[in-house]
């Protein structure tokens, strides 16, 4: 089917004049398993106020690859589409939207990884590999303390840990997790480049985005979790973790413009901006990650791929820890324990740091990507002239 | 001892139970089908016809009384009743905010229906998510609830219900309302009711069951032999067209073919037997499984060219594809000369005209039989697709008959605490024929006056009994 439609595309882009050659890519199974039930709601439509990924989808007729991950990673896993279907199991259809959907992200990630080398590692990038690397981490910086002082005892945060000596470990990381999560979404974007965005397209994707606009269940009473009546706790615990992060990466920020342009060295007091918003951070990434750790346990055996939840719990479970230790050494500061912390706390950061371009983290940045997509593309006219049913 | 009870388990009974609940009543309601399975053909619903004298959120313009009537007395050639229809109209300008009480929630006309933007209000997420709403809101207000428990067969006593049979376990109630659907998945019924054709050939063996696998028809059988007043046809039904390679049961809205008015369409002797582009296909899709039922072997084959790709909603299916015609005729397994025949007979009827499918244009064949008369062009285009149709009850007319009061009647006396509602009695208002979304009109307006009409017997009883 879909090497029609490319071929159809080809043709009439050779006649323009246009030399372009339209790849037909071959379906693995988890592509081919969502292209068989977008084929099935396509011919049904009910779900299409509940979401973008309908819509998107009754703009096209048969769905490739990209297509596939595209609209993959434009599904939010709500769950709303999966309680409201006709043909959901036991149906012999067995549509299965959210399921479906989170199997192909997995590829996603991998497949789009950067280096391709290393995209494997999602699918093993469970709970135990995040607990081993805070471990190994934790470990090896408290040998390397240990080492150069004491590892117990009354010394300030820098006295551990030199201030360039963090820079020299953090900085080659973090930037190789940006460039790597960086690469992937653009090799993304490039299968199906939905054209350039405008500002309106920007800003609703961005609001979308920021708002979890797609877990309200189309009309503002958030999603399903463990059965068909709708919550909004998901999005709230979502919205916890995520503005908790970014809490704690503006106190980071903070205390970096404080160092190299002010001249002003850690550590800072408690009522300090880095400390108020590391603290604020630290607590909402804390009952989020809670929030939604408990929300997963319950989540519908349906709604979810099973050969995620470790991947989503590992993730969840390196946030918590990262903001808890974080907290801790708030509380340990000028107290004896303060190297044990600091080594577990900047193991947890390496751990979330390193496992970043091939983790659950991606999601978010996949998922900006498909809304950016989706905004850009329902600006243009739709190809298709349906007639009424 | 319950209040009320409530046989069925869709959208009728549902309204029936929860206006029963509201007013009052301690309700049962118990739902043949397991829990996965619950909500009879409402699952497959999507909207409900509305009447209303100006824009109201999912709706534009208006849809007034006199306009629903019209429509209704023409898609049912006057099988209808006009006092009862009139009450299941009003009745739809006036239910949506209760309904919304309940959870239930609109969306705007679906694309590819923007035809029904005006008439029909959607159910986001379709007809299960109300029904999910609605068992959601009888569990909070108290309604006791039993999946997997079929009624087969009731205690009368002259006109008064007196209890109801799971198996042959005995529930007691002082009011009863029937909501259990119509009899399309009972295919014996189905076989017997349609007979042998001229041909010898038992139509109704080749029918795919669109709606639920739970609607048995057990207790309107029952009903019948009790003697109870009866309305409609039992070969009257909703029936379209559908994918030959639907499941048997519950294919649903996903499994029509809407190219219809694009093609044409043969019989399986490659002859086409009826006008293809009679009029816009959302007032005809409801006609044709019908005239398929008619044709031998109950079978007909749906043919489009290239130019008809991308105009029509797509299917679930894959067609038959083919680079001419003579091939499409072999791959279908129709007599590739006559089917030949038959086409250039219609290519050579088409009269130029512009084509615009949105318009009852001025496409069509000049001295062909039967004529096509809009949207004919030359099927001349490859590739050619054939899609094989059969026809697919949705639910039966055949019912109890009612008045206002959605009571059952014995020889023209109503039974002062057993009432009707939903696929059980529609045939009062809809005796053949369809017109988008009236079943969960009817539905929705006799489950609520059953509902009502039950807890004010249950509570007048109560009275009685406490006196």
């Amino acid at each position: 089917m879909k090497q029609l439609e490319a071929l159809t595309i080809e043709a009439s882009a050779l006649a323009r004049g246009e030399a372009t050659v339209i790849p037909v890519y071959p379906l693995g199974a988890s592509e081919a398993e969502v292209g068989r039930i977008l084929q099935i709601c396509n011919a049904c439509r009910y779900c299409e106020g509940y979401c973008a990924v309908f819509p998107a989808m009754t703009r096209r007729l048969e769905f490739g690859k990209a297509d596939i991950h595209y609209l993959a990673n434009l599904c939010h896993n709500c769950g709303a589409c999966l309680h409201a279907c006709q043909y959901a199991p036991p149906h012999e259809f067995a549509v299965n939207v959210p399921r479906s959907m989170a199997k192909v992200r997995l590829n996603t990630y991998s497949d789009y990884a950067w280096p391709s080398s290393l995209g494997a590692l999602y699918k093993r990038n469970g709970l135990v590999v995040a607990l081993a690397l805070v471990l190994g981490f934790t470990l090896f910086m408290a040998i390397a303390t240990a080492a150069t002082g004491t590892l117990w005892g009354h010394r300030t945060f820098y006295e551990i840990f030199p201030h360039n000596l963090l820079v020299a470990l953090f900085s080659p990381v973090f930037i190789f997790a940006a460039l790597a999560l960086g690469m992937g979404v653009s090799r993304f974007w490039r299968q199906q480049e939905p054209g350039p965005p405008s500002a309106e397209a920007l800003g609703e994707a961005a609001h979308d985005a920021l708002t979890l606009k797609y877990l309200d269940g189309g009309n503002g009473e958030g999603c399903n979790n463990e059965d068909d009546a709708f919550t909004h706790s998901r999005r709230r615990f979502h919205h916890l973790t995520f503005y908790g992060f970014f809490l704690c990466f503006a106190a980071t920020s903070v205390a970096t413009l404080y160092h190299y342009a002010m001249g002003w060295h850690a550590p800072y007091d408690l009522v300090s901006l880095p400390k108020l918003l590391g603290i604020s951070g630290g607590i909402s990434l804390m009952a989020g990650t809670g929030g939604l750790f408990y929300l997963n346990l319950r989540r519908h055996p349906l709604q979810r791929d099973p050969e995620q939840k470790p991947m989503d719990r590992g993730f969840i479970s390196l946030l918590f820890f990262t903001a808890a230790t974080g907290l801790m050494l708030v509380l340990a500061r000028g107290s004896a324990v303060l190297p044990l912390v600091l080594c577990a706390h900047l193991g947890c950061v390496m751990a979330l740091f390193a496992t970043m371009p091939y983790g659950k983290f991606a999601h978010g940045i996949f998922r900006c990507a498909a809304l950016l997509k989706w905004s850009i593309e329902r600006r243009q006219p739709n190809r298709l002239q349906l007639g009424d049913d | 001892m319950i209040d009320v009870l409530v046989i069925g388990g869709g959208n009728a009974a549902l309204c029936a139970a929860l206006m029963a609940r509201e007013a009052g009543a301690s309700v049962l309601l118990l739902e043949a089908a397991p829990r996965e399975w619950r909500g009879g053909n409402s699952m497959h619903t999507r909207n409900l016809r509305c009447m209303h004298d100006a824009p109201q959120d999912v709706l534009v313009d208006a849809y007034p009384e006199e306009e629903f009537w019209q429509d209704l007395l023409k898609v049912t050639g006057g099988a209808t009743d006009e006092k009862l229809a009139r009450l299941v109209i009003r009745e739809s300008s006036t239910c949506r905010p209760w309904m919304r009480r309940h959870g239930v929630r609109f969306q705007p006309s679906l694309s590819g229906a923007l035809h029904t933007a005006r008439t029909n209000a959607f159910f986001m997420g379709g007809g299960k998510a109300l029904i999910n709403a609605y068992y959601r809101s009888a569990e909070a207000l108290g309604v006791r609830i039993r999946y997997n428990a079929p009624v087969q067969r009731l205690e009368l006593n002259d006109r008064r219900f007196v209890a109801a049979y799971v198996g042959e376990e005995r529930i007691e109630a002082r009011s009863c309302v029937l909501a259990a659907g119509g009899f399309e998945s009972n295919r014996e019924w189905l076989h017997d009711a349609w007979g042998q054709n001229a041909a010898g050939e038992w139509p109704a063996d080749n029918f795919l069951i669109r709606g639920t696998r739970f609607n048995t028809g057990a207790l309107l059988r029952f009903m019948m032999d009790a003697g109870a007043d009866m309305v409609g046809d039992p070969t009257q039904a909703h029936m379209v067209a559908i994918d030959a390679r639907a499941p048997l049961y519950d294919g649903g809205i996903c499994t029509r073919i809407d190219c219809v008015s694009l093609g044409v369409v043969v019989n399986r002797d490659a002859q086409r037997f009826y006008d293809e582009g009679e009029d816009f296909w959302p007032k005809r899709y409801a006609i044709w499984g019908r005239l398929v039922a008619q044709q031998p072997g109950q079978v007909a084959y749906s043919i489009i060219d290239a130019k008809a790709v991308g105009r029509f909603m797509p299917p679930v299916f894959p067609g038959t594809k083919a680079n001419s015609l003579p091939e499409l005729a072999r791959a279908l397994g129709l007599d590739e000369a006559r089917f030949m025949q038959t086409m250039r007979a219609y290519n050579d009827a088409c009269r130029p005209g512009s084509f615009n499918h949105t318009v009852l244009d001025d496409c069509m064949t000049v001295g062909l039989a039967p004529s096509k008369t809009h949207w004919a062009r030359p099927i001349d285009t490859p590739p050619f697709f054939g899609y094989v149709l059969r026809p697919g009850v949705t639910f039966t007319y055949l019912g109890l008959k009612v008045d206002e009061t959605a009571a059952v009647r014995f020889g023209g006396e109503p039974c002062p605490n057993l009432f009707v509602a939903g696929e059980m009695m529609a045939g009062n208002v809809l005796g053949k024929g369809y017109t988008a979304g009236v079943g969960m009109s009817i539905g929705t307006a006799f489950g609520r006056i059953a509902g009502s009409q039950a807890a004010r017997a249950a509570l007048e009883e109560r009275e009685y009994e406490a006196a």
